[in-house]
């Protein structure tokens, strides 16, 4: 499904990402874990090349990602949360939800309203549709930010820390949606997270990156109860203290 | 020009010739909207092109702004006006002062448009991005309608100054306010008095209610800025 290819990327003289072979099969669920600037970030975000890495191949369903087919092919195939939301604060949440869909894949507009308010019931969030993004607080941004990657109906839809600008009272709602969707077997989903409780829940398989490399990867029961590396233990011992 | 003020037969002898006055005031008043509209066009082209991440236009751009910006109004119209035909390019008066005030404050615009553009966050061109907009999708469905909203007061600035600045076809007889008056200020009665009072009263009446609005309109968003929510909730009502 997504293939990363002895990827390395510079930020000028930063050498953030260094080497990193990565497959995610069809339908997985995989999380990434480690410290902040150890390049995880970074990593999901070449996925839809919103950083071109300086050296090696991405891949998309076998297609090779390149600058010229980047739009297109991003379009088609992925979607992402962020951390911030970057919802489209000048629309309301049904036009945030509706505009890819009507604009880039043609899909008519009651046809889109549709999709769109199904995806805000299984977000919880219907009677908002009408709202500006500026009314609703962090958690509920962050739900319609993901039914707004479900609207795209892309196979890959990336997480880039969803829940780290979140107020704690509201990160739960937000990972029960998560987990929700992660009961779809179709949905390919990369997650960056910190939430070591919910990667448990929902991941097939964690990597834990550290110093731009992938340290370690694995199934999460091994992984959480019986790492191999030492850096990971380190890590793992005090994130779940 | 006080002891004209002063004088009333000056005043009866302007207000009879009110006709030449009106026809003035639309001829300022066409200048100024077609000028605006030139402006706006190349004020969106070159403020995309110097937010661009390829060198070549953010040059062409730059080079652009600077020369309009820093060589005076009335030499580029000179220029235009008595300096081209020598070329073959020859326009009437009031095309010259359309075209040179709206190249003029287009490069003012590109600037408004660039700071603005400049002041949206990042995460709005990655969402784009992550969606799979073109960059003119990006730049006309997302981008720009943020932009408009914040560079509104300064844009309507903009379009005060330029209001002001079609007085300039009066250097090459271009029939605008400040052409009649100073026409009366020379003709036999020497009236500029009145004559300068009055068409000053005409561009005041013109600008004003816009600057006005701008600084309103700034106020509220300073206002919306400052207490968010209620912010949203204004603008879902």
């Amino acid at each position: 499904m997504v293939k990363l290819v002895n990827v390395n990327k510079f930020f000028g003289d930063l050498h953030v990402l260094k080497d990193i072979n990565l497959q995610v099969a069809e339908g997985e669920k995989l999380v990434i874990i480690g410290p902040s600037g150890s390049g995880k970030s970074t990593t999901v975000r070449c996925m839809n090349f919103l950083e071109e890495p300086t050296s090696g191949q991405v891949y998309i369903d076998g297609v090779q990602l390149t600058h010229k087919n980047k739009t297109e092919l991003v379009r088609r195939s992925t979607a992402m949360v962020f951390q911030q939301f970057n919802l489209y604060p000048h629309k309301t949440v049904l036009e945030n939800l509706t505009l890819a869909p009507i604009k880039l894949q043609k899909v008519p507009k009651a046809e889109a309203v549709e999709r769109a308010y199904k995806y805000l019931d299984i977000v919880g969030l219907r009677e908002k549709a009408d709202s500006y993004p500026a009314t609703l607080s962090g958690g509920q941004q962050q739900r319609v930010a993901i039914a707004r990657a479900l609207c795209s109906r892309a196979k890959i839809i990336l997480f880039d820390e969803p829940t780290s600008a979140l107020d704690p009272e509201t990160v739960q709602e937000v990972l029960d949606v998560m987990i929700r969707l992660a009961s779809e077997k179709n949905i390919t989903m990369v997650i960056v997270t910190h939430e070591m409780g919910f990667a448990r829940q929902v991941a097939d398989r964690v990597i834990f990156m550290d110093a731009g490399r992938i340290v370690e990867e694995g199934p999460p029961e091994h992984f959480f109860t019986n790492p191999t590396e030492e850096r990971t233990k380190a890590f793992l011992s005090k994130i779940l203290r | 020009m006080i002891e004209q003020i002063l004088t009333p037969w000056r005043w009866q002898t302007l207000l009879t010739q009110w006709p030449t006055l009106l026809r003035a005031f639309l001829t300022t008043l066409e200048a100024s909207v077609l000028a605006l509209l030139l402006a706006l066009v190349l004020g969106v082209i070159f403020g995309l092109m110097s937010t661009s991440h390829h060198r070549l236009p953010r040059v062409v751009a730059r080079i652009y702004v600077e020369f309009f910006q820093n060589t005076p109004l009335m030499i580029q119209l000179f220029f235009v006006f008595f300096a081209l035909p020598y070329v073959g390019v020859s326009l009437p008066a009031f095309a010259c002062g359309v075209l040179c005030v709206g190249v003029y404050t287009g490069a003012y615009i590109s600037e408004v448009v660039r700071a603005g553009i400049q002041s949206i966050p990042l995460g709005q061109f990655e969402a784009a991005h992550s969606q799979g907009f073109t960059y003119l999708q990006t730049m006309l469905l997302i981008i720009l309608p943020q932009t408009a909203r914040i560079i509104l007061p300064p844009l309507v600035n903009q379009c005060v100054n330029l209001i002001k600045n079609t007085s300039v076809l009066a250097m090459i007889a271009g029939g605008d306010l400040m052409y009649v008056a100073n026409n009366w200020a020379t003709n036999g009665n020497a009236s500029y008095g009145p004559a300068y009072l009055i068409i000053g009263v005409l561009y005041f009446l013109l600008c004003f209610p816009l600057s006005t609005w701008a600084r309103r309109y700034e106020e509220k968003l300073q206002r919306q800025d400052t207490q968010r929510p209620a912010a949203g909730k204004e603008a879902a009502a």
